[in-house]
């Protein structure tokens, strides 16, 4: 009975933190439209409207009222799934987004999968062969990985393997002939091109998707691998580690068996956390790869002065990086046994 | 082995001559470890850059040469010229500038703002921590770059607004921290007898304990310049930071970007500079953690 009121009692607790922080991003995001110099009604109507006009647009789009009651109106709309609509463009921003967001999704997918496939080995190795060369080599990998601008390391790679080596495609998501043959079902290119059975369409999609994955995936590879060295170290040096050694188990044993299960609760927080700066960096890696996602939706709105548009964008990737974080403090309990509520 | 018997009998003498020896023996530590000494080098190259940038470059870094644009790295360019044939070593070496400037003002900013935060709620504790500590979480959970970049997008461009908008986002590791040192120094003795002695708490705070979280506040904020100097280069390569004709990496790498099938130096070098100084930001950070965080002496 007590459990399950503790249980009750921290999923409450959880779902109020939840509510506070996303209120918190609405907030922010609301405070930033405010503070933009551009006044809102004579985007509506424009400069040349009477005051007639101009007061009447005024009070339509509720900005006669005080603050906290257009705050109130802006909340609501959000939760019906309402982010205004494109200066440019006139269509509802949640369409837009709708459109852009699977793309954005397939890439930093596919990128996650790549770091943490290659992270994690890399991570365990350089636990394992601690302060020797290959722990170094490992370290200075992830290290170059911290410190590089990822939008420079696209036009770089992209200067070597599309332009120079020709292994790749370039910008964009597929190649131009295929763009209106798929029959969007899904909006992950690599499933669509697949479930029609369009082969060349996704040995298109996949050759210009695989660039900007790879290296996205490298940016989460380099924290993923430092993370799981991190926690390995201090796995290893637990007695329970020892024990193990003792009783004659193979130190792949030990390290894949023992230890790393162990680690697994950090890990999918940090995981979690690499997905969630995934969606962030797409921003800029969409924009050098033409990459028709919601990066380069916010940063075409950016030098269009769409700014519902950027402001929409925003809170969208704001919620998904809020949900990710809540996500991986759920996953816990499921995979540490240990940390569920007793 | 003589020599630690020796050191042992030899005590310091007074508090100064103690710090002293620590500081030394901290700087010895620290210049043993290669790359700790490499990034060292490479953000003191970056101070010297910036200060003496007219003394070091060639060309006015705004002075256009349309005769000779795109001119390929040689004797006239050393690293080549730009779409305007201005020369891209000059525009590196100013562009060290609002690349310091912007990092400096940055942890100015937001350093002593989170310690203060994390500082009165760790010591203060109750409903002022899970307010202060709630509030930073929430700030702690919004994507970065994409704040800034909204931020700044409805501001004005500029420098003064990009370094605005990445201190908003950027104090609340610090509280974490702080906060963290705080409670684990609240009931340390030196602090009770500061307690018993009836200091207030400002005094406590400001005077006993500050002091204490001071070495991990400067790791951390080494470390997070590397972060800073990429999210003001992500800036200025969508046009949000300093504005043209200022020479800087971010926007240098942007202008090339449109060249950077034919003249791929014009884009490649200012990124090279990013990655090296940003490299050198987190080596050093990483070396000071060892030096000045005891529990990261034996790890790593």
């Amino acid at each position: 009975m007590t459990n399950a009121l503790a249980l009750a009692r921290s999923a409450f607790v959880g779902f109020l933190t939840l509510a506070v922080t996303l209120t918190g991003l609405l907030l922010a995001t609301f405070v930033i439209g405010r503070v933009m110099p551009i006044d809102p009604v004579v985007a509506a109507v424009g400069d040349k409207a009477s005051a007639e006009t101009y007061a009447a647009a005024r009070e339509a789009l509720g900005l006669d009222k005080p603050i906290w009651v257009q705050f109130g109106r802006y909340v609501e709309g959000v939760g019906r799934g309402d982010l205004g609509k494109s200066t440019v463009s006139g269509r509802p921003i949640v369409e837009d987004i709708g459109r852009a967001f699977p793309a954005t999704i397939e890439l930093a997918t596919l990128a996650i999968v790549v770091g943490t496939l290659i992270g994690v080995p890399l991570g365990v190795y350089a636990a394992h062969r601690r302060n020797r060369r290959a722990d170094h080599v490992i370290r200075f990998v992830s290290l170059i990985g911290y410190s590089t601008p990822i939008f420079w390391l696209g036009l770089i790679a992209l200067l070597i393997f599309y332009a120079k080596l020709g292994w790749v495609s370039g910008p964009g998501r597929i190649a131009t002939v295929y763009r209106y043959t798929v029959e969007v079902w899904s909006g992950f290119l690599l499933i669509d091109t697949l479930r029609s059975g369009n082969l060349d369409a996704f040995r298109s999609a996949l050759s210009h998707l695989v660039l900007p994955a790879t290296l996205l995936g490298y940016v989460s590879l380099a924290y993923i691998a430092r993370m799981t060295r991190g926690f390995m170290i201090e796995e290893l040096g637990k007695e329970y580690v020892t024990t193990a050694r003792i009783k004659g188990a193979s130190e792949a044993r030990v390290l894949w068996g023992h230890a790393l299960p162990n680690v697994m609760v950090p890990l999918v927080t940090v995981i979690a956390l690499s997905f969630g700066h995934l969606l962030e960096g797409a921003v800029l890696t969409e924009t050098v790869f033409a990459w028709p996602g919601i990066g380069l939706y916010i940063t075409s709105g950016l030098f269009a002065a769409d700014m519902p548009a950027v402001l929409g964008g925003t809170l969208v990737v704001g919620i998904c990086f809020v949900a990710l974080n809540k996500l991986a403090e759920l996953l816990y309990p499921l995979l540490d046994p240990r940390t569920r509520a007793s | 082995m003589t020599a630690s018997i020796a050191a042992r009998s030899d005590e310091p003498r007074s508090r100064r001559e103690a710090r002293r020896r620590q500081m030394r023996r901290g700087i010895r530590r620290a210049l043993a470890n290669p790359s700790t000494f490499a990034g060292g080098a490479i953000v003191l190259a970056l101070f010297v850059v910036a200060l003496l940038a007219p003394l070091l470059a060639t060309h006015d870094p705004v002075a256009t040469n349309l005769a000779g644009r795109l001119a390929a790295p040689g004797t006239e360019h050393w690293l080549g010229a730009d779409q305007l044939g201005r020369d891209i070593y000059s525009r590196l070496l100013f562009g060290a500038q609002p690349t310091l400037l912007i990092v400096l003002l940055v942890v100015v900013i937001s350093a002593p703002a989170g310690l203060a935060v994390g500082l009165i709620a760790g010591y203060l504790g109750g409903w002022v921590e899970t307010t202060l500590m709630r509030a930073t979480d929430i700030v702690l959970a919004f994507p970065r770059l994409i704040l800034a970049l909204a931020l700044v997008a409805v501001l004005k461009p500029g420098l003064i607004n990009a370094v605005i908008a990445i201190a908003l986002t950027a104090w609340p590791n610090y509280a974490r921290i702080a906060r963290a040192e705080t409670l684990a120094l609240r009931n340390a003795d030196y602090v009770q007898a500061a307690i018993g002695l009836g200091m207030g708490p400002v005094r406590i705070m400001v005077g006993q304990i500050m002091p204490a979280l001071l070495p991990s506040v400067a790791v951390r904020a080494t470390l997070d310049m590397a972060g800073i100097i990429l999210t003001a280069a992500g800036l200025g390569f969508l046009g949000l930071g300093a504005q043209p004709p200022l020479a800087e990496w971010g926007a240098m790498i942007s202008s090339g970007r449109d060249f950077i099938f034919d003249a791929w130096w014009v884009a490649a070098v200012p990124g090279f500079a990013i990655l090296l100084v940003s490299l050198g930001f987190n080596l050093l950070g990483d070396g000071l953690r060892d030096v000045l965080d005891p529990k990261h002496h034996d790890a790593s």
